[in-house]
């Protein structure tokens, strides 16, 4: 009789064990928040995309990563930006080559403020669709920037994130308004998922790479 | 079953179940199409939502009948075929069925199925002017409304995770929003750039999977102005349940202005896109 | 899952159990499975090194299916399903038999061809993966709680969303048959085993193997499409659709070899006098299933091995830019589909019809009737998948024909109503709980059934075609009828499986509360479709909010009551362990007649047949079998 208590009992610790596990590290699993750094009424976001991440477990794969308010590049793309700003300004390094837009449409920049972007200071409202390396697209929000890629000759790319300014990269600015309170995706565009059908699956599909969340509260 | 002389005593429970089944049957039926018909969806902002609405209430009302029919019948046998709270279990009438019953059974149930198929297929065909009620019927529709070919073209391109359409009469233009005009018969050809999605514009009451390499048509004319959900209707990755959109129907000269700032707006990168097509296929298949 | 402590029979030293532990079972399964992957995966990514997209891509599908085919091999090398044909090819002479040793409860570990043994393995496998998938509806219910779902990273809860369907349509298509096909087959027509012992074996081990390489999924990144698996999001996806890939190209070649072993057993091994008319209807179920199970299973199997060579050898079937399409998949996968899903429902029919004569000490009503009816479902089930692709772009003359099928599909499955009706009608009926299940299933089923004829109708299938509404409609017609039917068989038959009564107030506590929550969960479901909320989503109209709380409240409380299910288990089985009577619930069909539980050889004298097992209520009828002056079967012993 105690024998099959014993029994039963360690049947459902490991069945407990099982379910914690397979919960808590495996489901839950997600890239922790990144704060965006905030300037008076602006909220600061500061992001690079990579051509290879360059770390276990996927070191081929694009990735975005975020800068947390330290100075220190985090792979991340859950941002969290505080409610009370009125403005996000985005500040962002690329330092991967041109893939070019599936859907030229999304060449044309949208639903920042003033209608246009900041690329290496010039201020552009739409781009070549061949140029993009990724795009910094948010549906719900109606904003779309893309994100031109660096020329393909260009001397002393960035193989392994996190990336330097040093190395050849194209530096882009905006700014959109701050949305209310709630979570809003963003995602890039380009197929730029190198090895997968029609270039959208793994990093595409992959919080923590090129898909990720702005969270307002 | 009923025409066994029934043990004396013993009630009739052929009449009495048949009552029962009538008089449920008698207040819900009316229940049914003038008391929670009016509330069934989808609503009656177009042509295909107000025929999908009858549909669903002809359908409800038909149900009826059926439903009653087995819930009278299980609570009758709940109350009335009890064994005894006696110890010894006791054997029910040795009835191992009823030809007639069967034969009779089997009629109206045929009946009953083949006239509604016959039903659905007329419906499907015919209401809502012809306009195949809003489904999608692939790049050749059966029911195709008179105007089909003259009306206003739309296509709808899903991609992940994004709806855009395109106008071929106002220059191919694509735009992130839907917007059509009242009273309009509209065409949409639904196609995608990747995965299959699904084109669901709830209020509209549009449905049409977008399958990568096909074009399919469904028609739509909207009575009033208003907004309506775009939701993507069919798996296809990350971001599927967040593929929404709203689409707005809009007077004919609010149209003509809308799409008038979007070509103008969109000039740039139109020159950019691919000649109107009703099908894309997007390059290269596999990078790297 | 069986407890692993057993009381040592006085006598036996340390060193057998050793050598039981190292000999065939699933302890060496796993070790070799685990060990083969590792080579396999070695040898795949030689294979596949060329193909410049795996540098690219860090995932390499080719490593991954070879790893889990040499895994297949090394689980069935493990178990010992070699050990007969190799032993055979060598020149040996090996025993028929294996494991069949009364009263050894390690039997249960290993491959054993006592069809009873495997049909209790089958029962706590399949146990132990349904509530596995119902805790991860459990998981996506509490996302749907709130408006944006916020509990779970999107890609993780469509793989939450991919796991419980295809778990629990994986499992519950050899939910029944598995269990209970295999443990009353032999019995009720009289004979000692199934035709092939042996496989009906592996299918049972591969069952449990095709579980296992299912949750893997987890680890290998999740998979993104559902269990349906669409094309080319299937091409598309990361690692973890190979393990799903894999799963079910297991669960299929288990489908066909559980298939084909019941129809040659109920052909060829019937007891003298067990003629077509005297055959049970549940064995008439197990048979339309099987028979569905052969056909359909192989479609499934090509398509999923399409899928895998679009992934590794860079074939185009279902990539439309390059002269494939993605309709190709849907096609082949919902012509596969549609027959599954009346697997999943026949077993349930046949159940129901077995379990309701003897409650309502009546006769089954119309047993041509009904037999006519499993027959035509099974039939007409081939010929209307295309209602799946409705809103697909398909050929527009095609909707009305299928329509036409599809509608007309209602009526056989009218005749089980007709059926029970009549069964029921001036019966003499006892409350029990299987009896309780039994009814719910015809309340439950009647939902299911109605709501297939709205999604039958083209016009109406327009609003509800991919949204919950269907979700309802499938719950009700596969948990609210096989579900159902299931535990009423599970409770009918456990005490003559296992010998142990269970407990009755326990049972009916789980019986209303599981009746009650689970019309309260999907029910309102119907409304939340039709308002247009599409399926697995985790983003939904705000309007839809409290509806989606209400539901999500009332599926936790289902959960609890699966719960009271799996408590009533193990305490009756584990620890109360009170001895049931032969035939507790006085009913006239065979296997009651024998003790509880039923001895390893089933019958000490083949049975001659004498009268089907419905005659309640006829005077003078005789039994259902006569055991005294049966011929004795060839090479009994041995058979």
């Amino acid at each position: 009789m105690r024998a099959r208590l014993l029994g039963a009992v360690a049947t459902l610790a490991v069945l407990i064990g099982f379910v914690v596990v397979y919960f808590i590290f495996i489901l839950e699993e997600a890239p922790p928040a990144v704060s965006a750094v905030v300037n008076g009424s602006t909220a600061e976001v500061t992001l690079q995309t990579v051509a290879s991440y360059g770390r276990h477990p996927y070191p081929d794969w694009v990735s975005y990563l975020a800068r947390d308010p330290s100075g220190k590049w985090q792979h991340s793309t859950i941002i969290h930006v505080p409610a009370g700003t009125q403005v996000v300004h985005v500040t962002l390094y690329e330092y991967d080559t041109s893939t070019g837009l599936r859907n030229p449409f999304f060449a044309y920049v949208r639903g920042t403020v003033g209608g246009t972007m900041s690329v290496n200071g010039a201020p552009v409202s739409y781009v070549n669709a061949a140029s993009p390396a990724h795009t910094f697209t948010m549906p719900d929000l109606n904003v779309n920037v893309p994100l031109p890629g660096v020329n393909a000759n260009a001397k002393n790319q960035c193989s392994v994130a996190p990336c330097n300014t040093s190395e050849a990269h194209n530096t882009i600015t905006f700014s959109f308004r701050t949305p209310k309170p709630g979570n809003y995706r963003f995602q890039c565009i380009v197929p730029c998922a190198l090895g997968f059908l029609y270039g959208f699956g793994g990093p595409m599909q992959t919080i923590g790479y090129m898909d990720g969340m702005i969270e307002v509260s | 079953m009923s025409t066994q002389s029934a043990r004396a005593g013993e009630p009739n429970h052929a009449r009495n179940f048949a009552i029962l089944w009538a008089v449920a049957t008698a207040i819900m039926v009316p229940v049914m199409i003038w008391v929670i018909g009016p509330h069934i969806p989808p609503g009656d902002m177009t042509n295909d939502t107000r025929a999908q609405h009858d549909v669903n209430v002809v359908l409800s009302t038909l149900a009826m009948p059926v439903l009653m029919m087995v819930w009278t019948f299980l609570a009758y046998a709940i109350v009335n075929f009890r064994a005894g709270r006696s110890e010894a279990i006791a054997d029910g009438p040795p009835l191992r069925g009823g030809p007639r019953i069967q034969l009779t059974w089997i009629a109206v149930t045929a009946f009953m199925v083949v006239g509604l198929a016959a039903y659905g297929t007329i419906d499907l065909l015919t209401a809502a002017g012809h306009s195949g009620v809003g489904s999608g019927e692939g790049p050749n529709p059966l029911a195709k409304p008179a105007s089909a070919g003259k009306a206003l073209q739309v296509q709808v391109i899903g991609q992940q995770w994004f709806w855009s359409f395109r106008y071929p009469a106002y220059g191919g233009v694509e735009t992130p929003t839907l917007e059509i005009p009242v009273n309009t018969d509209v065409e949409f050809h639904v196609t995608s750039l990747d995965v299959v999605h699904s084109f669901w514009a709830i209020e509209l009451g549009v449905k049409a999977d977008a399958v990568p390499g096909a074009d399919n048509t469904a028609f739509v004319t909207a009575y009033r102005k208003g907004s309506f959900q775009i939701r993507c209707n069919e798996l296809c990755g990350l971001w599927h349940g967040h593929m929404n959109s709203t689409g707005h129907v809009v007077s004919g000269p609010a149209f003509t202005q809308w799409i008038a700032a979007q070509e103008t707006k969109y000039a740039p990168v139109t020159k950019q896109l691919p000649p109107y097509s009703t099908s894309y296929y997007p390059i290269p298949t596999r990078n790297g | 899952m069986e407890s692993a402590s057993v009381p040592v029979s006085p006598g036996k030293t340390a060193a057998p159990r050793l050598a039981r532990l190292v000999g065939f079972n699933v302890v060496s399964a796993t070790i070799l499975a685990i060990v083969a992957y590792i080579l396999g995966h070695k040898l795949g990514a030689v294979v596949g090194h060329h193909t410049t997209w795996n540098t690219a891509s860090d995932q390499d599908d080719m490593a991954i299916f070879f790893g889990m085919g040499f895994a297949i091999l090394g689980w069935m090398a493990g178990l010992g399903f070699f050990n007969y044909p190799l032993g055979r090819i060598l020149g040996r002479s090996i025993s028929l038999h294996e494991g069949v040793e009364e009263g050894s409860a390690w039997r249960y570990m290993r491959l054993c061809t006592d069809h009873k043994v495997v049909a209790l393995q089958y029962l706590v496998a399949t146990l132990f993966f349904f509530f596995v998938a119902g805790l991860n509806a459990m998981f996506i219910r509490s996302e749907l709680t709130s408006v944006h779902g916020t509990l779970f990273p999107a890609g993780n809860y469509l793989t939450l969303v991919g796991l419980h369907g295809t778990m629990m349509l994986m499992m519950m298509s050899a939910g029944v048959i598995g269990p209970l096909g295999n443990y009353l087959v032999p019995i009720l027509i009289g004979t000692r085993r199934m035709a092939f012992p042996r496989i009906e074996s592996l299918t049972m081990w591969l069952t449990v193997l095709a579980g296992f390489v299912l949750l893997s999924a987890t680890l290998l990144g999740g998979f993104p499409t559902g269990w349906t698996g669409y094309a080319p999001l299937s091409d598309e996806a990361r690692a973890g659709i190979d393990a799903y890939l894999v799963s079910f190209l297991l669960i299929g070649l288990s489908l066909v070899l559980v298939g084909l072993n019941i129809i040659t057993t109920v052909m060829t091994q019937r007891a003298p006098g067990m003629t077509w008319n005297r055959l049970p209807i549940v064995v008439w179920g197990f048979v339309t299933t099987s028979i569905l199970a052969v056909l359909s299973a192989p479609v499934l199997a090509a398509a999923l091995v399409m899928t895998a060579s679009d992934r590794t050898i860079d074939t185009t079937f279902f990539v439309s830019s390059s002269g494939g399409s993605p309709l190709l998949w849907d096609e082949l996968f919902w012509f596969f589909g549609h027959p599954e899903v009346y697997i999943l429902a026949l077993p349930g029919f046949g159940i129901v019809l077995e379990i309701l004569p003897v409650f309502a000490r009546k006769p089954l009503w119309g047993y041509k009737l009904a037999v006519s009816g499993l027959f035509g479902v099974a039939l007409m089930s081939f010929m209307v998948w295309q209602h799946h692709l409705f809103m697909s772009g398909i050929n527009a003359n095609l909707r009305p024909f299928y329509m036409f099928t599809t509608e007309l599909i209602s009526i056989p499955t009218g005749f089980i109503f007709l059926n029970g009706m009549g069964t029921m009608w001036k019966a003499k009926i006892r409350f029990t709980v299987p009896m309780l299940f039994c009814m719910a299933f015809f309340f439950n089923f009647l939902f299911g059934g109605l709501s297939g004829v709205f999604l039958s109708d083209v016009p109406s299938d327009t609003l509800t075609h991919g949204s919950f509404f269907v979700m309802a409609h499938f719950h009700y017609t596969i948990m609210g009828g096989l579900v159902f039917a299931l535990m009423g068989g599970i409770y009918y038959w456990l005490p003559k499986m296992t010998g142990f009564r269970l407990n009755e107030a326990l049972a009916k506590v789980h019986f209303w509360t599981m009746f009650i929550f689970f019309n309260l969960t999907f029910f309102p479901l119907f409304a939340a479709g039709m308002l247009g909320m599409p399926r697995r989503v985790s983003s939904y109209n705000a309007a839809l909010h409290n509806l989606n709380v209400f539901v999500s409240a009332m599926a936790f409380c289902l959960g609890l009551s699966m719960l009271i299910f799996l408590y009533n288990l193990v305490y009756s089985l584990v620890f109360k362990r009170e001895r049931a009577e032969a035939n507790p619930w006085q009913a006239k069909s065979l296997e009651w007649q024998l003790p509880s539980p039923v001895p390893v050889y089933n019958f000490e004298r083949l049975p001659t047949i004498t009268s089907d097992p419905y005659n309640y209520g006829e005077p003078d009828a005789p039994p259902v079998a006569d055991f005294g002056r049966a011929r004795v079967a060839m090479g009994e012993a041995g058979a």
